[in-house]
């Protein structure tokens, strides 16, 4: 496939965003559970402020690879059948009650509306946080099924792309709140800086079980099925234009084998190991600044990620579009 | 029932191009135009085409098939192009099963292109909504056109008649008595997506002489079993 | 969005159907042009047409964007003063300037000496009437491209079974069993070939094709049979062999049919060796073969006349006639057998690449299929000698055959040599044989003439005889006293006696070179011949702009009209646009070469569907108007006036002689429309024309639909409607005596003219009256084991005749080519799939991209002809794919052989009918540089837009029903 940049920011950006949020809220339940400090309502408020920039952004990129963008509103129809509608309405879902949480911090909405057991005061921002939750965890299958449920990909045809993409989303979000835990100088950088090592460590786990996975694949389709012709030696000698096509521009990432390779080494080392090097460095000797390269390190490798995750998947279409002549 | 759909016979096709351009013409003036040309007369020309013409080689020399190889969109009975797409603006007609896109409510998204095992869609990079065969759908139902041409611009061209056309349901049609005796196929039956569009594989006519038949008993050299006498010795001179 | 079930094209605009005939390439199939508000929606396929019943091609379908193409001429243009010719910096001027330039530079010429203005024409299929203007001038510097193209098909089979190929006859698919196509890929004779072929297959018949290359129709083809190229005519004759061999041929066809049986003069030492001897009796003078041969019958064991009821000649043996003290003779069927004997299919698998097993089983299958699947149908017929016969016969094996034969300098013999095979096989205008379509069959050969002698030009006298024409003895050439040319290509000369449609490829070099003469104005139409329609194509774009030590062209003034910028137009001194196809008045003459069926004759008509755009004419307007004007005497009246108004007014008007009757068409003829062929002009043809779909279909009565050569009935209609002037029988020349004429004329022994010495072994050699084979002259005279492959060309079906790089629909298919050849020669060579090479031949070389392929045989490389385009030609961008990625093969072949001893400048052609041998060519092939640019070459500057031209396209267009943008 054509590795699309505006498909590469929007599924990358809203994962950070997603998982921003996840681990604010994470960081507000592990302090109403006292496991850590409580921060005031503006670091939460902040935070998800950050994550919807990001979804806003990722929104946004979304746009270009639409080809008529002013009639993105008509694609919440087909929410029964399409996955990318699902999404269309997962995502400003996730968007408002983001915007809610944060305001709801930023207006320290914090008034307990009813008591759960003896210790557990649930208020606005817990509701929210808590509805968030869901939306986030619903656009991330969401956004994974779009890809996942193409069995004609079937490279991305795989409960790994809904597991990487959750997973991945969590790491960059986790290790942004991290960076963003650094930059204010809070003491919440180890308890985010560890859980993103944790999402890192398991999207590590889940994507290279994925790419032994590809490794292995054996595609249905081949140059025999897709004309029908049962012979050892099938050789496309004419597209039947030569100047190109949709189908060669579209389906066709156009790189030679060791760009790709390049491409999947390089996301391999910026997405695992540099990151958690840099957050193990950074408690090492406290550093504020080293979270925020690992999140900014992170981030670039994930752009390689998606980059691969399209140029690794081969469409059946292509076996139509081999030669020019 | 009803379910249009063509069916291409590799026994005749010979790689003309005829259904492309005729395609092309019609369409582009018609109810699923305009189809943009992009670079038309410079570099890497690139346009809008419903249906392409390709060519495969079988084989190895000198045991080498040429095939050439007409693809348009199959009008699936299953087709995955269509539950994807989040407007509604891919959609099968209940009424003759022909797939379309409604270009007023495309969003140029290209998911349903990554949805079709086929390539049979292209987005037309002008109007960037996504394009396809329509089966000439505003020739077939266009009452004031006479019967005849009412069929695909694309059948109509084909100068060796390699493109049928008709309703696959109906076990009587040509198209359908075509698939059954001729050992009609699917393209890519693999993932289900049941294709109306069917292919015709080709078939070799040989011939075969047997060693009793080569000669006859009125073989002409009998009438020409002339020897030349020249004067040289036999045994008719030396024997008694 | 609108329901498509709701839309229909009648709602959204004024829609009218105007037929007319194609021209999208020479098969001319009728059309209906869709309007919509007066511009065109839509063009497909007239269901009423007998040539393609409905269908159309890629081509067909892509008129509009030939009709609306930016490479479109639209003024007449001068070269600028001061402008180097080739720099294509031109100024607009009036059509009254441009013919006020013509009429006075042409009416010196005539004045002075006809023959220095040369008129050659592309694929114009308008040579009735060009051919006419230039009689009528008095030059005989006059052909159109079929030198180029396929003459050698034309006169290796009218010349051995009066009756060709494509527009003159072809194979009769419908009841064909075994079909064998020969040298043909995509092109002639398209949509009808495409129709028949499918047809055949469906119908269960057997398809083999013999090819170097499996493209196109050889695709669907039963069993593809690859052979080296140049070498058909040593398969034919293998198979010829194993036919006899085995006593598989039709021996009652030969012997009424066919000269086998007659008797011919087997004694070297006598004047008249190798002629049919023949009796003394009261013959008229004629274009035709005499009936006063003889025959040996094997019932008086003594000669007999041919056609004697009762008699039963024999078809082998040697024989003495008591004539003269003795005259050995022989049956021609015997020096057959005896020419035959070596060429065993072991002798032809060396030479062809073809297992000999494979060329035995060919020749039992055509044999077998012959002879025991014979089809019988009930029509009742009357042969020449009166015989009645109550059905006819077919032996269901047909050919077809086409420029991979002909493009070769053994085309001639190996064409005789597929003639004597389907004749053998007893296939001639029978079911499921060859069939001839009118005015074929004509005598063998025609009645035509060249002029035949330099007093045949005169100023300001029409020429005296026919520019081209049918020789057929040496006193038909058209020389001098010394015997060299009066043409200015030499067609009719000792050096290609029969250049039966001239040689269109030497033109330039030899006016450049000044041998025999040189010319003062070159007048081009249609023809590309500064790139795909000249061979040493970069050598020839010197020579047209070659000046002498005056500093003066040494061609000095070229016209050039043509629809398109040409890479021709370039070089042109005087630019004439010319319309498209859809704005002119057409006839697709009998008198030229017209649309005819099986069944009868068929001719057709354009009608404009559109006015032309701008200031273009069409062409023969402005040829009338020419005529006209320069007072030619077919165009004016007793007084000098003007006859004809325009070409459409020419055509319900002209007669070829005052009350002939006969003119350029044969529909609807007589005042009142009710005659055929033959009959006074009809003040109402063209609206009868239109009314008919623009075409005129004669069905001729079954009877006379078969064995026309000598079917009584049929020769006598066809004499009566002034298609021949004989009703005579058209005996197939199996032995030719008309090429013995010129051989013994090589050996001294012809009492008439004689070729100089220089070319007496040459014609010697190659006008044998059997045929054989022999390596091409290339093959003979270049280094091939430097140059161990053959290159070839080949017309993709979406651009038949190549015209189309303009068209932005079917450039799309093919906006660039590739080298193909086989990987076995890749791997040689060190170089891979796509790679950059080098093609080299004795001449040139060529860089190019490659692509491996299966489906060519490892001795040959090929490509798509003249995808490849000059810079900025045809309306393309600088940075079209045409000149950047494609190439033209033309720059390697030769127009000229190496020096021989038969003369320093002789064409590259083949020696008896000067056929171009572009299909010779030997290169070699090696991988270019890793520093070499990504561009083919040679690349020539740019062409600039020309004054008139639109100006370059946008980006992108989208078209609506003639309109471009949105919808």
């Amino acid at each position: 496939m054509h590795p699309a940049f505006s498909v590469i920011f929007l599924t990358t950006l809203l994962g950070a965003g997603q998982g921003l949020f996840l681990a604010i809220y994470t960081g507000q339940l592990y302090a109403l559970a006292r496991f850590l400090p409580r921060q005031d309502d503006q670091f939460y408020a902040v935070g998800s402020l950050v994550a919807l920039v990001l979804l806003v952004v990722g929104l946004g990129a979304s746009f270009f690879h639409l080809g008529r963008p002013e009639r993105a509103w008509r694609a919440a129809a087909m929410w029964r059948t399409s996955w990318l509608s699902r999404e269309v309405i997962i995502l400003p879902i996730l968007m408002a009650l983001v915007l809610a949480y944060g305001i709801a911090h930023w207006m320290e909405w914090t008034q307990p509306w009813f008591p759960i057991g003896e210790a557990l005061d649930v208020d606005a921002t817990l509701i929210l946080g808590l509805l968030g939750t869901i939306a986030a965890f619903a656009l991330f299958v969401s956004t994974a099924m779009i890809y996942a449920s193409v069995k004609f990909l079937e490279e991305w045809h795989s409960p790994f792309t809904v597991a990487n993409f959750t997973l991945l989303g969590l790491a960059s979000g986790f290790m942004l709140a991290a960076a963003y835990s650094a930059y204010i100088g809070n003491p919440l950088v180890p308890f985010f800086g560890t859980w993103a090592v944790f999402w890192t460590l398991a999207a590590l786990i889940s994507r290279a079980a994925h790419l032994m996975r590809n490794a292995r694949l054996q595609h249905k389709s081949s140059a025999q099925t897709a004309i029908g012709i049962r012979h050892t030696a099938v050789v496309q000698q004419a597209q039947g234009a030569t100047g190109g096509s949709f189908n060669t521009r579209e389906f066709f990432h156009g790189r030679n084998e060791a760009t790709v390779r390049f491409a999947r080494n390089l996301f391999l080392t910026l997405v695992f190991p540099v990151p958690i090097m840099l957050i193990v460095a950074a408690y090492l000797i406290a550093s504020p600044t080293l979270p925020i390269l690992a999140f900014a390190i992170q981030y670039l490798g994930l752009l390689a990620e998606r980059w691969y995750f399209f140029a690794e998947a081969k469409h059946p279409q292509n076996l139509y579009y081999q030669r020019v002549a | 029932m009803t379910q249009l759909a063509l069916v291409i016979d590799l026994n005749v096709c010979v790689g003309c191009h005829a259904c492309v351009t005729s395609c092309k013409e019609w369409n582009t003036s018609g109810w699923a135009g305009p189809m943009v040309d992009e670079n038309p007369y410079d570099a890497s020309p690139t346009g809008t085409f419903f249906n392409r013409v390709q060519t495969f080689e079988v084989g190895t020399f000198p045991n080498t098939e040429t095939v050439h190889f007409p693809k348009s969109c199959l009008h699936c009975e299953e087709p995955p192009c269509v539950p994807v797409c989040p407007t509604g603006a891919s959609h099968k007609r209940p009424d003759n099963g022909i797939v379309l896109v409604d270009y007023d409510k495309c969003i140029g998204c290209k998911y349903c292109a990554w949805a079709c095992p086929y390539g049979a869609r292209e987005l037309d990079e002008q109007q960037k909504v996504m394009k396809k065969c329509t089966l000439c759908i505003d020739r077939i139902t266009d009452a004031t056109l006479s019967d005849r041409d009412r069929q695909p611009a694309c059948v109509l061209a084909c100068p060796t008649s390699a493109r049928l056309y008709g309703d696959v349901h109906d076990p009587d049609s040509e198209v359908s008595v075509a698939i059954r005796e001729r050992g009609g196929y699917q393209l890519m039956p693999e993932w289900g997506t049941k294709p109306a569009n069917h292919y015709l594989p080709r078939q070799k006519i040989r011939m075969h002489i047997s060693a009793d038949e080569l000669t006859r008993v009125d073989n002409p050299l009998r009438k020409e079993d002339l020897t030349t006498y020249t004067g040289e010795e036999t045994l008719d001179d030396l024997a008694w | 969005m609108q329901d498509p079930i709701a839309h229909s094209d009648s709602t959204i605009g004024q829609v009218e159907v105007k037929e007319t005939t194609c021209y999208m390439c020479a098969c001319r199939c009728g059309i209906r042009v869709h309007m919509r508000d007066g511009e065109i929606r839509y063009i497909d396929g007239n269901p009423r047409h007998p040539l393609n019943k409905g269908v159309i091609c890629a081509k067909g379908s892509s008129g509009i964007m030939k009709q609306y193409s930016p490479g479109r001429l639209t003024k007449p243009l001068r070269r600028k003063a001061g402008a180097e010719r080739g720099a294509a910096e031109f100024e607009a001027i009036s059509w009254d300037e441009a013919l006020k330039m013509l009429e006075e530079r042409l009416g010196r010429l005539r004045a002075e000496d006809p023959k220095k203005l040369a008129l050659f024409t592309g694929r114009d299929q308008m040579q009735a009437l060009t051919g006419l203007f230039a009689r009528q001038f008095g030059t005989p510097n006059y052909a159109a491209h079929g030198g180029f193209c396929s003459v050698n098909m034309a006169a290796g089979l009218i010349y051995t079974i009066g009756g060709s190929f494509w527009e003159f006859g072809g194979p009769d698919l419908e009841r064909s069993k075994l079909f064998v196509m020969i040298g043909t890929a995509e092109d002639h004779h398209s949509n009808p070939l495409k129709i028949a072929i499918s047809e055949l297959k469906r119908r269960g018949g057997r398809f083999v094709s013999i090819n170097p290359i499996r493209t196109g129709y050889s695709a669907i083809a039963d069993e593809w049979v690859p052979i080296k190229p140049g070498t058909d005519g040593a398969l034919l004759l293998a198979i010829s062999h194993e036919i006899l061999k085995q006593g598989l041929f039709d021996r009652d066809f030969l012997i009424r049919y066919t000269n086998a049986a007659e008797l011919v003069i087997d004694d070297p030492s006598r004047p008249d060796h190798g002629l049919f001897y023949r009796a003394e009796m009261h013959v008229e003078e004629g274009c035709f073969d005499p009936e006063n041969k003889l025959w040996w019958d094997r019932n008086i064991d003594g000669p007999i006349s041919t056609h004697t009821p009762g008699a039963d000649p024999r078809l082998m043996g040697s024989y003495r006639l008591d004539a003269e003290g003795g005259i050995p003779v022989k049956p021609a069927f015997q020096l057959l057998k005896e020419r035959l004997e070596d060429c065993t299919p072991e002798w032809a698998a060396d030479t062809t690449g073809i297992p000999a097993a494979t060329i035995r089983r060919l020749a039992y299958e055509m044999g077998v299929t012959a002879r025991d699947q014979k089809i019988e149908l009930p029509i009742p017929w009357t042969d020449c000698w009166d015989n009645e016969h109550p059905s006819v016969i077919g032996n269901p094996v047909s050919f077809h055959a086409m420029r991979g034969m002909a493009a070769h300098s053994n085309g001639f013999q190996t064409i005789r040599a597929l003639g004597v095979l389907m004749t053998l096989l007893g296939t001639i205008d029978r079911p499921g044989g060859f069939r001839h379509k009118a005015p074929f069959p004509r005598p063998i050969p025609p009645c035509a003439k060249p002029p035949h002698g330099p007093e045949a030009v005169q100023p300001n006298t029409p020429l005296d005889g026919m520019p081209l024409g049918w020789p057929a003895k040496p006193e038909d050439l058209f020389v001098d006293p010394e015997g060299e040319a009066v043409r200015i290509d030499k067609a009719f000369s000792w050096e290609y006696p029969l250049a039966v449609h001239g040689l269109m490829h030497n033109v330039i070099t030899n006016a450049w070179r000044g041998d025999p003469y040189p010319i003062d104005t070159l007048f081009l139409f249609m023809a590309n011949m500064a790139w795909n329609s000249s061979m040493n194509t970069s050598e020839v774009r010197k020579m047209l702009v070659d000046k002498d030590a005056q500093g003066h062209y040494k061609i000095p003034f070229l016209v050039v009209c043509d629809t398109f910028a040409s890479e021709t137009v370039a070089f042109a001194d005087l630019v004439l646009p010319d319309t498209s196809y859809l704005e002119r008045h057409d006839a697709l003459s009998m008198l030229d070469r017209p649309i005819s069926e099986y069944d009868g004759p068929v001719d057709a008509v354009r009608i404009p569907v559109l006015p032309p755009k701008a200031d273009c004419r069409p062409f023969q307007d402005v040829l009338i108007e020419l005529a006209s004007r320069l007072r030619l005497p077919a165009f004016v009246d007793g007084a000098g006036r003007r006859k004809f108004r325009d070409y459409a007014d020419f055509i319900v008007n002209y007669e070829t002689s005052p009350g002939s009757g006969i003119g350029f068409l044969a529909g609807w003829r007589g005042k009142d429309g009710d005659k055929v062929l033959k009959g006074e002009p009809n003040p109402k043809q063209w609206e009868m024309y239109a009314k008919n779909g623009c075409v005129f279909h004669h069905e001729l009565p079954p009877s006379y639909q078969y064995m026309r050569n000598w079917n009584k009935g049929y020769l006598h209609w066809a004499r009566a409607h002034g298609m021949i002037r004989y009703a005579e029988p058209i005996t197939i020349h199996l032995y030719s005596e008309v090429l013995q004429k010129f051989r013994l004329a090589a050996q001294g022994k012809w009492p008439g003219r004689r070729p100089p010495e220089r070319l007496r072994q040459r014609v010697d050699t190659y006008f044998d009256p059997l045929p054989f084979y022999y390596r091409t002259l290339e093959d003979q005279l270049v280094d091939t084991t430097r140059y161990p492959l053959n290159a070839l060309t080949q017309r993709p079906m979406a651009m038949y005749h190549s015209w189309d790089g303009q068209n932005a629909w079917l450039r799309q298919i093919h906006s660039h080519n590739y080298l193909f050849v086989n990987p076995l020669i890749g791997r040689k060579h060190g170089f891979a799939d796509g790679d950059w090479i080098w093609v080299e031949s004795a001449v040139g070389k060529v860089r190019c991209m490659c692509r491996f392929s299966e489906a060519v045989e490892p001795g040959t490389v090929w490509t798509w002809n003249a995808i490849g385009k000059a810079n900025g030609a045809w309306g393309l961008g600088s940075k079209a794919d045409e000149s950047r990625k494609g190439f033209l093969l033309n720059h390697l072949i030769s127009e000229e052989l190496p020096p021989c001893e038969a003369g320093p400048h002789l064409s590259n052609s083949d020696p008896v009918t000067g056929q171009a041998a572009w299909f010779d060519v030997r290169v070699r092939v090696y991988k270019a540089g890793p520093d070499e640019p990504r561009l083919t070459s040679p690349q020539f500057d740019p062409m600039p837009l020309l004054p008139g031209q639109e100006p370059r396209r946008g980006k992108w267009q989208a078209y609506v029903a003639g309109v471009f943008g949105k919808k």
